[in-house]
């Protein structure tokens, strides 16, 4: 075949090598080391079983607590930024002076490292001296005023508010150059046969900009249950163990060097994640194949 | 009419608000990298008094901000050439030869979109390869990592470059690996660019990685460095504050400068017109 000789397939073999081996292989022998006692304190690594999932799984430990806390965060991020996102798209849409300036600054907080955004909040969230409290106080609206890290009942629920803070942004730009690609023939049709603005919201828009919900959910679900920075600065999983996640408690372990539990932990949410991934990157590629 | 005009101020006062509640935090810290110690604990919006520069130069000689900017600088650079690379040839020969296996590899690379690393067990496979705590490990990790969607947006690119321009190549005599290179890769500048910059990005905001590898604190990258520097300076926001500063500015640097990348990348493989 001249195309393989043209397009030669080692060509690809040290990016599938080094991909191979830097990132599926550890997900993979994470299977193994699961099921060992792998830890810092001996050289040697024996086989367990499942012990480290019965410890996983136990009502004693806290595991399904940082599970579940990964879920809430998911579902909650997915849920608030496609909200908000579709709400600032809607009203950013048209009319709307320096809308080139208006993006880069929506955007910007989406290009910040996680870590500084985290510590920037850790000041503004401040109980005492922080802006939102102080802002609170200003306009008369003391009681609004919250321990917002610090409170167990709130400090997830302020993780999440900066998360939506700093990723809201990037999934209204997205929803906008959906919006963007609607041709404005559906709406003078819809107009035409006498439909509102809620109409035309309805029938024509988000049955439209269906294939942009979609991504933005599919990314806000990959990073969700992947977060770990902006748990480990705001809070570390403080108060207590309130706000761990997967990822936080994954680093945990790893700090105290229980290996074996950590594997055990990453590699549930690598079995969740590659399959799911399956059927995104099939869609992915049909996608690219239709266009 | 005048109902029209109504809902296009309320919309462009919504946008400048929105802009706004962006950019207060922003702002928040630049105000406060000015101020002196006691000023600067208040963390409020009031401007300081008198600018206080020496915040800085505290900031870089103790935080050894120097090193860190280098390191970081390094660690981008150079994951940014190495991943632009190997996500380049990949996708270009995924792309034109379209084989079964060429397919399924290609599938599997773009898998990495979803796939979580774990981080425990690429300690193991550090050590084998004895790249724990060297720089060299960063650099391959972080170029890794950025492999799976810089091969899906230059996938996606390749297919739009005319195939002619490739015989017309091999006509003239060129060798597989000169087609690349001289033909097809400058025809790609543009998604180039845009995978360049995201990946130089992904690379200096990256904080986990080196979190993980990295123990020495000489090799350590900004993000790492301003986190500890944070930790022993907690009561002295004016210098956390010059140091978020320092080490956010390159990024937004970059991101002002090539915006129009950024945002076509991030956005592209989501939206078709």
């Amino acid at each position: 075949m001249l195309r393989n000789k043209t397009y030669p397939y080692y060509f690809t073999w040290p990016t599938l090598l080094l991909y191979a081996v830097f990132f599926v292989v550890p997900g993979l022998i994470g299977f193994y080391y699961a099921l060992t006692d792998w830890n810092s304190y001996s050289d040697e690594i024996r086989f367990i079983g499942l012990d480290n999932f019965r410890t996983l799984f136990s009502s004693g430990e806290n595991y399904m607590g940082y599970i579940f806390n990964t879920l809430k965060f998911t579902v909650a991020t997915v849920v608030l930024k496609t909200v908000f996102g579709l709400l600032f798209a809607l009203a950013l849409n048209e009319g709307i002076r320096l809308k080139g300036f208006h993006r880069v600054m929506i955007f910007m907080p989406s290009i910040i490292p996680m870590l500084v955004v985290g510590l920037i909040f850790k000041s503004v969230l401040n109980p005492a001296t922080g802006l939102l409290n102080e802002s609170l106080r200003a306009v008369g609206l003391d009681f609004l005023a919250q321990k917002w890290l610090v409170d167990a009942h709130w400090a997830f629920k302020s993780i999440i508010g900066v998360d939506t803070w700093k990723g809201v942004g990037y999934i209204m730009i997205i929803l906008l150059a959906g919006l963007q690609s609607i041709s404005r023939t559906y709406y003078e049709a819809a107009e035409i046969d006498g439909a509102g603005a809620w109409h035309k919201l309805r029938a024509v828009t988000l049955p439209l900009l269906a294939p942009a919900l979609v991504v933005t959910t599919v990314l806000n679900l990959l990073y969700g249950l992947k977060v770990f920075e902006a748990v480990y600065v705001l809070t570390n999983g403080g108060p207590g163990y309130a706000t761990d996640v997967l990822y936080t408690a994954i680093f945990k372990e790893f700090s105290l060097g229980r290996y074996g539990v950590g594997t055990a932990l990453s590699s549930l949410l690598f079995l969740v994640m590659t399959v799911a991934g399956y059927f995104v990157v099939r869609l992915m590629a049909r996608e690219e194949a239709e266009a | 009419m005048i109902r029209k005009r109504t809902v296009a101020l309320l919309r462009n006062a919504f946008a400048w608000l929105l802009s706004l509640f962006m950019f207060v935090p922003l702002l928040l810290i630049v105000v406060n990298s000015l101020k002196d110690r006691v000023h600067a604990n208040a963390m409020s919006m009031r401007l300081p008094n008198k600018p206080e520069w020496s915040n800085y130069s505290v900031v870089i000689k103790e935080g050894k901000l120097v090193g860190s900017f280098f390191n970081s600088l390094f660690y981008a650079g150079l994951s940014t050439a190495l991943g632009l690379l190997l996500a380049a040839i990949a996708a270009y020969v995924f792309a034109r030869n379209r084989t079964r296996l060429n397919r399924a590899m290609y599938l599997f690379v773009i898998l990495g979109i979803a796939m979580p690393i774990n981080f425990v067990t690429t300690t193991k496979v550090m050590q084998m390869t004895h790249l724990m705590n060297t720089r060299l490990g960063i650099i391959v990790l972080l170029a890794v990592v950025s492999v799976p969607f810089g091969v899906f947006l230059i996938h996606g690119f390749v297919g739009s470059v005319p195939r002619e321009l490739d015989e017309a190549g091999i006509v003239d005599g060129c060798s597989p690996l000169k087609l690349f290179y001289s033909v097809v890769l400058p025809l790609l500048a543009p998604v180039l660019v845009t995978v360049a910059i995201l990946n130089f990005m992904g690379g200096w905001n990256d904080f986990v990685l080196p979190l993980y590898y990295l123990n020495s604190s000489d090799k350590w990258p900004m993000t790492l460095a301003v986190y500890n520097f944070f930790g022993r300076f907690q009561v002295n926001w004016n210098l956390v504050s010059a140091d978020i500063v320092l080490t956010t500015l390159p990024v937004i640097v970059i991101y002002l400068l090539g915006q129009k990348y950024i945002i076509s990348g991030m956005t592209s493989g989501s939206v078709k017109g």
